[in-house]
């Protein structure tokens, strides 16, 4: 047995995990619209690379990645783009954002490929972009890619992978259906990270014992690999990355470091089968496994879900009683966030859809003062002091607040679930790291601000300086010239020579109309220009922000172009 | 369709404030019954006029501060502060002395600063300090514990305890006397064996004095009740007990004349076991980290035993809560624990760099 690290605080909420694993993971019909949104990662948003009307065949690329730090997007089924708009997405704040919609033509129909079955003889950079485009991004939850979690640089040798098969949270057992059906190609998929990061030292499985089955579909397959197999003691959060680094290792990830920082990698079971599949099978990331669970809904089970299924189609196909249900979560009970909508789509990131009843999961109960009993303080995994947290949240005291580590706080909810009070503690916590975050935005614009106001006013000063100096050298020069010129010029020829000297620098009218007509015409383009950033970004959907900046400008540029417009009239 | 907008964790343990003090009463049953055993009917009284004033007190409060009545009272805080207060004060004390206290807890000590969870000071003891210093004699008389009343006197039933306690009537002579402390610290020029043979008090005692031992004994089984649930951590009752039984190892002196008393009458005497537990595991005033706590505790232990060996009080659990609670936010400020992530622990004032 490797030795294992027992990490501070945590909490044991009721597992409510078996009710999902009675069937194997199952299918779902395919819906008649399948509505895939291009960002479903951390970074830039994918470039749709279709139009509306295209026929596209499953597995189809549909949108590019962005530059270094996106994954590509890919046709869940063959058929027709039916629209590409901002569309409600899966998000705790119930946004809208840019979807392209595919109306299903019941074919089915996979796009040709071929997958590389020699991987072990192809260079990890060429991995590295096969998985980029296969669209693979974190499935964990976060959705970083994992291209680039993978390609942590020279300067970053990597001796440890760490495979996440925790699953801590209750209900959710995606991953656990997974290796119990798929071991197999999980291992595989272990294979292949371990070639791409140079067949680090240590490749450590991490896994909660309470998942006997999947230890046991693992083991005979990481015989003679060097893959250990770590099973541990269930504790919610095990599964959090840094607490999980440290139970396996020992080591804690410093403070605002990532784990490439300390030679580690970390990846989740869902990731690896989906970089198996796309590394020797050519399928792209358009399915992942989605459990349906919560007493709302009659079935409660694993399915290999389309992305863009409706999570609608899902709850329907599971009987979902709608009465009954108290909320709809993404994610599990202590992360996930609740869904304003059913008809969001499943994405990347979606390991669970929690349907609980009422007697499951009752309405909040209203807050009752901080009785300042330090429960909270138990059972951080952080080892963070959760009251004061709250008490300098309320007070909105940022320095008492980073002072308290606020932001190594990792939102797991341990303390708010065992709060005796019912303060929802996380919510204040993620108000606080808001605003402070604002704060600091801030002040790096208003520091920007005055620094270029301090340089214009260096640069007004210069000037005056330097027209000082012009007009001090001019009196002397003047002197000069009077006590030379005393007696041979009079003062008549010295007004005279400054009026011809400025009739020279006057233009005469053809010139005057020619540079007024000049000025017309680049004030028209940029108007235009001016326009077009404004129609892209409305097109785009960009912040309001953007919006107002861009039509400001276009109303700056319309200006100057009436005004010089009107010099020109005045001048014919 | 659209849902309510709800943040997690959206799961909840089955904890709440109510059963936490609720717990914290039900605790108090082995303390009480001893206390109720070996001194009467007076503790009881104590309570239910302790409790009464307490919840009229704060229901009118929270009245005049526009707030629900009902949410706020359900939470039991009161009544605990009530029946603690209930608990610490003489049996059979006037019950003047004991509406008194129990208002001071309640509206002073508690509703003033801003009512659960707002009070710097433990209300209790608040009450309870006020008292000593208001009314010295009523609240040095204890009654005299069963096992030494005098030959065919008992303590007074239930119905003679109220005339008592409402003034109608008086004790009969030697149902009250003094506390074992104050016979130890009054007891002048003798040495403390001299003392303990002497005094019956201790004389017949089983581990430390008559009566109170028991008393002890029970609020240590409730705190061990409350540990056991995991109502709050051992580090601040731990650290108590262990430096009030280190400094009396240390003092002890051999029992001298000028010894302050052993080892065991000081855990098993007084308030000890009841401030230990039930007193100085108030959260709302206490520090807040679990080394903290430590601090904490300990400095609790050590002012009561330099009140209790060289202070004018005999007992000093009140007095030396009180002066802890006054330097909670300063051992806080030191006594952060280190975050995940980072080499060392920070201070709760450290300014930040941005
Ligand atoms: S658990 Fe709740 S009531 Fe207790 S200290 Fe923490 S925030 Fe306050
Ligand atoms: S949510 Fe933050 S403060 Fe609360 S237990 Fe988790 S890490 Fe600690």
């Amino acid at each position: 047995m490797r030795k294992t690290w027992l990490t501070p605080g945590g909490v044991h909420p009721p597992e409510n995990k078996q009710q999902s694993l009675t069937q194997p993971i199952g299918e779902l019909p395919i819906p008649d619209r399948l509505v895939v949104p291009l960002s479903q990662h951390i970074g830039a948003p994918s470039i749709a690379c279709v139009k509306v009307g295209d026929c596209v065949l499953k597995g189809q690329k549909i949108a590019d990645s962005a530059g270094s730090v996106s994954v590509a997007v890919h046709a869940p089924t063959s058929g027709t783009i039916t629209a590409i708009e901002a569309r409600p997405v899966a998000h705790s704040s119930g946004m809208t954002a840019p979807c392209i919609e595919i109306s299903n033509d019941g074919l089915d129909q996979w796009i040709a490929s071929e997958g590389i079955a020699d991987f072990e003889h192809t260079s990890p950079s060429a991995l590295l972009s096969v998985i980029t485009e296969a669209g693979i991004a974190g499935m964990g939850g976060a959705g970083f890619p994992t291209a680039v979690k993978l390609n942590p640089g020279f300067q970053r040798p990597i001796d440890t992978l760490i495979i996440n098969a925790t699953e801590c949270e209750p209900y959710i057992t995606a991953d656990d259906a997974l290796i119990r059906e798929r071991a197999e190609e999980i291992i595989e998929g272990v294979r292949i990270l371990s070639h791409i990061l140079g067949n680090p030292s240590n490749i450590l499985i991490g896994i909660e014992d309470n998942k006997p089955e999947a230890i046991a579909a693992l083991r005979p397959h990481i015989q003679d690999t060097g893959i250990s197999l770590v099973s541990f003691p269930t504790k919610y959060p095990s599964g959090g990355e840094k607490q999980l680094i440290y139970i396996l290792t020992g080591k804690e990830l410093p403070s605002g470091q990532i784990p490439a920082d300390i030679g580690t990698v970390c990846v989740n079971i869902g990731t690896i089968y989906a970089i198996k599949r796309a590394v020797v099978d050519a399928q792209p990331l358009i399915s992942r496994v989605t459990t349906v669970t919560g007493k709302a809904c009659a079935i409660n089970r694993n399915y290999n879900v389309l992305i863009g299924t409706a999570v609608s189609h899902l709850l329907q196909h599971n009987n979902f009683d709608q009465q009954a249900c108290s909320r709809v979560v993404m994610g599990g009970p202590m992360m996930g966030f609740s869904l304003t909508s059913e008809d969001v789509p499943i994405v990347k990131t979606s390991n669970c859809i929690l349907a609980p009843i009422y007697q499951e999961i009752p309405e909040d109960e209203p807050a009752q003062p901080c009785i300042r009993c330090g429960m909270c303080a138990e059972v951080c995994p952080a080892s963070l002091l959760p009251q004061q947290l709250f008490w300098y949240s309320q007070a909105k005291d940022h320095d008492r607040l980073q002072a308290h580590n606020l932001f190594d706080c990792i939102e797991c909810g341990a303390c708010s679930y065992v709060c005796p009070s019912n303060i929802p503690l996380v919510q204040y916590y993620r108000n606080s790291k808001g605003e402070i975050k604002t704060a600091q935005q801030e002040k790096v614009k208003s520091d920007h601000a005055r620094e270029r106001f301090e340089f214009h006013k260096q640069r007004i000063e210069q000037a005056e300086q330097e027209r000082e100096a012009k007009r001090a050298a001019r009196r002397e020069a003047a002197k000069q010239a009077k006590s030379t010129t005393a007696g041979s010029g009079s003062a008549a020829d010295i007004v005279a020579a400054a009026q011809a000297r400025a009739a020279a620098k006057k233009l005469n009218p053809e010139q005057q109309q020619a540079k007024l007509e000049r000025a017309v015409a680049s004030a028209e383009m940029r108007t235009q220009k001016a326009q077009e950033k404004l129609d892209s970004a409305t097109a785009n959907n960009d912040t309001e922000e953007k919006l107002n900046v861009f039509s400001a400008a276009l109303t700056a540029a319309q200006q100057k172009l009436d005004q010089a417009k009107a010099r020109l009239a005045e001048h014919k | 369709m659209a849902f309510k907008q709800i943040t997690s964790p959206h799961a909840h343990a089955a904890q709440n404030t109510a059963k936490v003090m609720q717990l914290v009463l039900w605790s108090t049953i082995p303390g009480l019954l001893a206390l109720s055993w070996h001194f009467g009917w007076g503790a009881l009284i104590n309570i239910l006029l302790a409790t009464i004033t307490a919840v009229l007190s704060e229901a009118l409060i929270i009245k005049l501060r526009k707030r629900s009545v009902r949410f706020y009272l359900s939470d039991y805080s009161a009544v605990v502060t009530a029946v603690l207060l209930g608990l610490a004060l003489p049996p059979l004390c006037p019950w003047w002395v004991v509406v008194t206290g129990s208002l001071f807890s309640i509206v002073i000590a508690k509703q003033l600063f801003g009512g659960l969870g707002y009070n710097p000071f433990n209300p209790a003891m608040v009450g309870y300090v006020v008292l000593l210093i208001s009314f010295p004699v009523q609240m040095t008389t204890w009654v005299t514990p069963l096992a030494l009343l005098p030959e065919g006197i008992s303590h007074p039933d239930i119905i003679e305890s109220f005339r008592i306690v409402l003034g109608v009537s008086i004790p009969v002579d030697g149902v009250t006397g003094a506390t074992p402390l104050d016979s130890f610290k009054y007891a002048l020029g003798l040495t403390a064996d001299q003392i303990y043979q002497q005094d019956p008090l201790f004389s017949r005692a089983k581990f430390a004095s008559v009566g109170w031992e028991w008393v002890n004994l029970g609020f240590l089984v409730g705190g061990i009740i409350m540990l056991a649930s995991r109502l709050f951590t051992w580090h601040g009752p731990v650290a108590m007990l262990a430096t009030l039984a280190l400094l009396s190892v240390i003092f002890w002196d051999g029992g001298s004349s000028q010894s302050p008393g052993s080892p065991l009458m000081h855990l098993l005497s007084g308030a000890s076991m009841m401030g230990a537990f039930f007193i100085l595991t108030d959260p709302v005033s206490s520090a807040v980290s679990n080394r903290g706590r430590l601090v904490y505790g300990a400095l609790i232990g050590f002012l009561v035993y330099i009140i209790r060996a060289w202070g004018n009080y005999p007992d000093a659990v009140a007095f030396a809560v009180l002066l802890a609670n006054f330097s909670a936010p300063l051992i806080d400020n030191y006594t952060l624990p280190r975050t995940y992530g980072h080499t060392d622990r920070r201070r709760a004032t450290e300014k930040v760099e941005d």
